[in-house]
């Protein structure tokens, strides 16, 4: 059968291609999880000039398609210092994915009821050990299921660095189609390994997620 | 420090002159209120007197705008580090519980004495578990929040103010979010306390608590102290016309 000979012969640019978008898409969230707490941060700060800065990042990045984003900071950089595709992408992706991170932060936050936090202060704890030990773990838990789709959203958006030339998985199809003239084949393989690495993702935040809810379930006892 | 002469005899809390606005609403203005050690003092008084806002003054939960406020002879100031302080020595009790849900009755009571005062693990579990035994919920030491009823969490939370050896316990409202029949175990451990010579300021709506285990009830209107003694003078006697009005509407319910 034609499909499984080009499966086959096609399977060791896949599996490489599966490796750069999983890189490029980890490195990309790492970095937007950090610049994501930053602009939460900033955000329910106290300052307000920060506020409006961070709601205007928050804005800027929302309000505009990610493959523009993509672009201009591939070319943008390009008249400052050469990045190499892979970096330009990743931060690309990071910038695009840290806007939605903040929210998701700052609305995990903004779900821990104030009471908790007096109770916290009012034992004497400071507003840092108040944060470490009931804000964020509450917030956390609330936000674990809205950053697990965020993530699976970045998995599969990372596909538009394609368009910069960089040889993920998208791009790997895109190969595999124009040299076999069978796209239906490649765009099929290559939404299996899509689909591959979300379920893998969904199965581990929903693993997280089931060992941090713990509190929520009836006693077994 | 701010350390004024620190005797027995001096009140463990002293607030003088306390205004509290919030916005253009006074809430609280010019209030004047000494707590002896040892003593139990209940606030009472129509909604929206300021009582519950008054008692967040003494831990500095809400910040005064006028006045002072001394608590053990500390002045209180709202810089970080000395407001952990003070707080570390009062202990409060809220009407929502407030338990950490995502810990278990055990860890409610040891995070504070681990993080605050430095207690290990073992010296914070052994002590949380005597105070467990000691509002009768020993056998829920393993028990998460949601697994509780709100008598038994009301209960936890007074165990997890009493871990800090607080020198004074303010509570605020309680038994307001109990059922009914879940409002007589948490009163008993607050009798049992009062008994046993700790200082205590309640907002409370139980005026049989306020009868029997108070030894001074105060009565906020309007911003002020309308009235303050003796339960039994204040709840039977009340010298104030703001005092007979409140009564008459506790009757009317």
């Amino acid at each position: 059968m034609r499909f499984v000979e080009l499966l086959v012969e096609y399977a060791p640019f896949f599996l490489e291609a599966t490796w750069v978008t999983l890189s490029l898409t980890a490195v990309s969230l790492a970095m937007a999880m950090v610049a994501g707490a930053g602009v939460a941060a900033l955000a329910m700060g106290r300052i307000r000039p920060l506020r409006w800065l961070a709601t205007a990042y928050v804005g800027l990045v929302r309000g505009t398609p990610l493959i523009t984003q993509i672009f201009i900071i591939y070319f943008g950089l390009a008249y400052v210092v050469t990045l190499p595709a892979f970096w330009a992408g990743a931060i690309a992706l990071a910038f695009h994915n840290s806007a939605y991170i903040a929210e998701i932060i700052r609305s995990g936050f903004l779900s821990v009821p104030t009471g908790l936090t007096e109770a916290a202060r009012s034992l004497g704890m400071s507003r840092l050990k108040a944060l470490r030990r009931v804000q964020a773990p509450l917030a956390l838990r609330t936000m674990l299921p809205v950053l697990g789709n965020q993530y699976i959203i970045a998995v599969k958006d990372s596909s538009l660095v394609a368009f910069i030339g960089m040889t993920e998985l998208f791009r790997t199809s895109q190969n595999m189609a124009a040299s076999t003239y069978q796209p239906l084949i490649a765009y099929t393989v290559v939404a299996l390994f899509y689909l591959a690495i979300v379920l893998v993702l969904t199965v581990v935040v929903n693993g997280l997620e089931h060992r941090l809810s713990r509190h929520r379930r009836p006693a077994t006892a | 420090m701010d350390q004024t002469a620190d005797t027995p005899d001096t009140p463990l809390v002293r607030m003088s002159g306390i205004v509290k606005r919030f916005g253009s609403t006074t809430v609280l203005d010019g209030i004047d209120l000494d707590v002896a050690r040892g003593e139990v003092v209940t606030l009472i008084g129509p909604s929206g007197a300021g009582k519950s806002t008054l008692l967040r003054c003494i831990n500095g939960l809400e910040r005064i705008d006028e006045g002072s406020i001394e608590v053990g002879g500390d002045l209180l100031r709202y810089d970080e580090s000395h407001l952990n302080d003070i707080r570390a020595r009062i202990g409060m009790v809220f009407q929502a519980f407030n338990l950490f849900p995502h810990m278990t009755a055990a860890e409610n009571i040891a995070v504070a004495q681990r993080e605050v005062l430095g207690r290990s693990r073992g010296e914070a579990l052994e002590r949380s578990r005597q105070l467990l035994d000691r509002v009768g919920l020993a056998h829920k030491e393993r028990a998460y929040p949601d697994n509780l009823s709100g008598g038994q969490q009301q209960r936890v939370a007074i165990a997890r103010a009493l871990a800090m050896d607080p020198a004074l316990m303010l509570f605020d409202e309680p038994t307001s979010a109990l059922d009914p029949e879940l409002v007589g175990e948490v009163l008993q451990v607050m009798r049992d306390l009062a008994q046993e010579g700790m200082t205590m300021v309640a907002v409370t709506h139980e005026m049989r608590f306020a009868r029997e285990a108070a030894d001074r009830v105060v009565l906020l209107a309007d911003g002020g102290i309308a009235e303050q003694g003796p339960p039994q003078q204040v709840l039977e006697r009340p010298g104030s016309e703001r005092g007979r009005s409140f009564l008459r509407e506790l009757d009317q319910h």
